[in-house]
């Protein structure tokens, strides 16, 4: 595949780095030209100095045969417009931008781009994963569908202990898939299944019905 | 009219003032409360502090009942962020920026962004008017 990729920071070297080490043709656009001279020492000459979001640029580095495009510079505007030029001006058919303002994902979405990455959101995605008594985690989103897969831990006390699974009230789309207790194989749950202290459940829900599971498995 | 201006730089001050005279209600935004100098002492206006790409920044400057939004920050990629979310995420009825890029700008032309390139503009006048 030929992967073009905008930003020659961090982010862009060690994917440059990662995606040649898979094989792959790639080509990084660089403004500084320290950064370009780094990179072409570290990887050979896949660094080309300009500006990402120039159709001159891009038409340099044959945007029009690209496979991929992913636009990671630390300025969202920056990686909305070449991603936006990448699309509209060459038919990439995959363009990919890295957000730093989680509340630019829809945003982003709406304007046409395939995928974004928040690495403020996957940051604390996994700081939560890592605070034991966060009551809900968000483990994956199944986008294209609205629904998420979350794990919930039913607390000590709780007065969902000792019920069984028919006897919560769940919202509406949301289905438990997965026990998790200690010493146990992990199991998938039945109707008449009785919840315990400290279980692990991972279930699917919707970003709407998120709190309302939460409130009916953690119970009061 | 209810107009929002981002970018309160020479001409996003001149706009807001020529706007404001005729009888306009102009909200203007900067990032940088030192560039509200420039606005005219009697502006009356609105000046706000805030980021016109960011949606909260846009609410507050009373995007969602605006009838016009015009981006003229320094940068093209931030003028042409901020007109996309005024235009497609608020439904503002008539959007206009800034780009100085020309290539830039024809391919937003062509997405249906009303851009003008001060570029091409002003190199076209200077041309006519050397050649006269």
């Amino acid at each position: 595949m030929y992967i073009i990729i905008i930003g020659g920071g961090k982010v862009g070297y060690y994917l440059a780095r990662a995606l040649l080490d898979e094989g792959h043709e790639v080509l990084v656009v660089e403004k500084d030209p320290e950064r370009n001279e780094f990179i072409s020492g570290e990887l050979g000459s896949v660094s080309l100095r300009g500006d990402g979001c120039e159709v001159a640029t891009l038409t340099e580095v044959g945007t029009g045969r690209a496979d991929m495009f992913i636009a990671v510079t630390g300025d969202d505007e920056d990686n909305l417009v070449a991603c936006q030029v990448a699309k509209h001006k060459f038919n990439v058919p995959r363009t990919i931008a890295r957000i730093s303002n989680p509340k630019n994902e829809a945003i982003f979405k709406k304007l046409g781009i395939d995928v974004t990455i928040s690495s403020t959101n996957i940051i604390l995605e996994y700081i939560e994963q890592e605070v034991p008594t966060h009551p809900l985690t968000h483990l994956l989103d199944i986008r294209d569908k609205g629904l998420e897969i979350v794990e919930v831990k039913i607390p000590p006390k709780s007065t969902t202990v000792g019920k069984r699974v028919k006897e919560l009230s769940l919202p509406p789309g949301s289905v438990l898939s997965l026990i998790i207790r200690k010493q146990q194989k992990p199991h998938v749950p039945t109707a008449n299944t009785i919840l315990q202290a400290e279980d692990q459940i991972i279930a699917v829900t919707s970003p709407e019905s998120e709190e309302a599971l939460r409130t009916t498995l953690r119970g009061s | 009219m209810k107009i929002v201006i981002m970018g309160c730089g020479r001409v996003g001050a001149r706009l807001a003032g020529l706007l404001d005279i005729e009888g306009h209600s102009v909200n203007i935004l900067d990032i940088d409360a030192y560039s509200f100098r420039r606005l005219p002492p009697d502006f009356g206006g609105t000046a706000l502090v805030g980021n016109g790409t960011d949606e909260e920044s846009l609410k507050k400057a009373g995007i969602e009942e605006a009838d016009v939004f015009v981006a003229l920050t320094q940068g093209d990629n931030r003028n042409v962020m901020a007109a996309q979310i005024a235009k497609h995420i608020f439904d503002v009825p008539k959007v206009v920026c800034r780009i100085y890029d020309p290539m830039r700008r024809e391919l937003y032309n062509s997405l249906e962004i009303e851009a003008f390139s001060p570029t091409t503009i002003f190199a076209q006048m200077l041309k006519e008017k050397l050649e006269k």
